[in-house]
């Protein structure tokens, strides 16, 4: 099975060095304390969302059949790039350390969070879908 | 130097997480997203883990950021995570993608308050 994927290992690898620099640099630029909302790890979270979500629409349409490009992008950009910007891991070790300080806003973090990133990544797929619709009229 | 670290555990993550969710995908023979709930409840535990070492003074800041920051944040995905979610509820699949909503965040919760409590506990 590895066999198959094994070309994608490098692409994946250099996706999530560069989703994780991001992610990185977004939390140095806005730092928070255990007891604020977590402004850093939100914005990425649900920006991250919206993008693979707008990805994915031209993923599984019109960049499908493209050669080369059609099987390296979703794991360069989707699995590696998006994959490696976006944390879960942050995201509920941020819930569990509000939760000692502020219980209601750790609960709050925790419901936002997921709703913004579920409905970015509908509206992504959404607008996507339309946008590739577009390019596809005569 | 710290970009550096988060450089290394990324390109380590991501390509952990995706073949996770190959062979979980294999074993189960399943199309519900399993394989990023296993990633994610397994990456909070090891963030919970590393975070309360560190807190406690046992584990260095430099560990933190590369398998922390870096490993255990490429290795979890939110993005993923809400992608699949709304396909399950595209397909008309309401109740999976709502198990899977409220599965994660209860066990990547209790996963990181458990790896914390083993954590500072060092």
């Amino acid at each position: 099975m590895l066999r198959e994927h094994r070309d994608l290992i490098a692409p994946i690898a250099a996706g999530g060095a560069l989703g994780s620099l991001a992610r990185w640099g977004l939390a140095v630029a806005l730092p928070h304390d255990s007891h604020t909302w977590p402004w850093a790890t939100f914005l990425v979270n649900a920006s991250g969302c919206l993008l693979l979500g707008l990805l994915m629409a031209f993923i599984l349409g019109p960049w499908s059949g493209i050669p080369f490009w059609g099987r390296y992008l979703r794991p360069f950009l989707g699995v590696g790039v998006l994959g490696g910007y976006t944390t879960f891991s942050t995201y509920a070790l941020e819930t569990y350390a509000l939760s000692g300080h502020a219980p209601a806003l750790a609960m709050l973090y925790l419901i936002v969070s997921v709703l913004a990133g579920v409905g970015a990544a509908w509206l992504g797929l959404a607008t996507g879908r339309v946008v590739v619709l577009r390019g596809t009229d005569p | 130097m710290t970009a550096l670290l988060v450089l290394l555990g990324g390109a380590v993550g991501a390509p952990a997480r995706y073949l996770t969710d190959l062979y979980v995908r294999e074993w189960t023979g399943s199309d519900y997203p399993w394989g990023t709930m296993v990633v994610n409840a397994v990456g909070s535990l090891v963030l919970g883990l590393l975070a309360g070492a560190a807190a406690g003074g046992v584990l260095p800041g430099w560990v933190l950021t590369l398998a922390g920051t870096g490993f255990c944040g490429a290795l979890t995905t939110f993005s993923t995570f809400s992608y699949e979610t709304v396909r399950l509820a595209e397909n008309g699949r309401w109740r999976s993608a709502v198990l899977n909503v409220v599965g994660s965040l209860a066990i990547g919760t209790i996963a990181v308050s458990l790896g914390w409590a083993a954590g500072s506990g060092l």
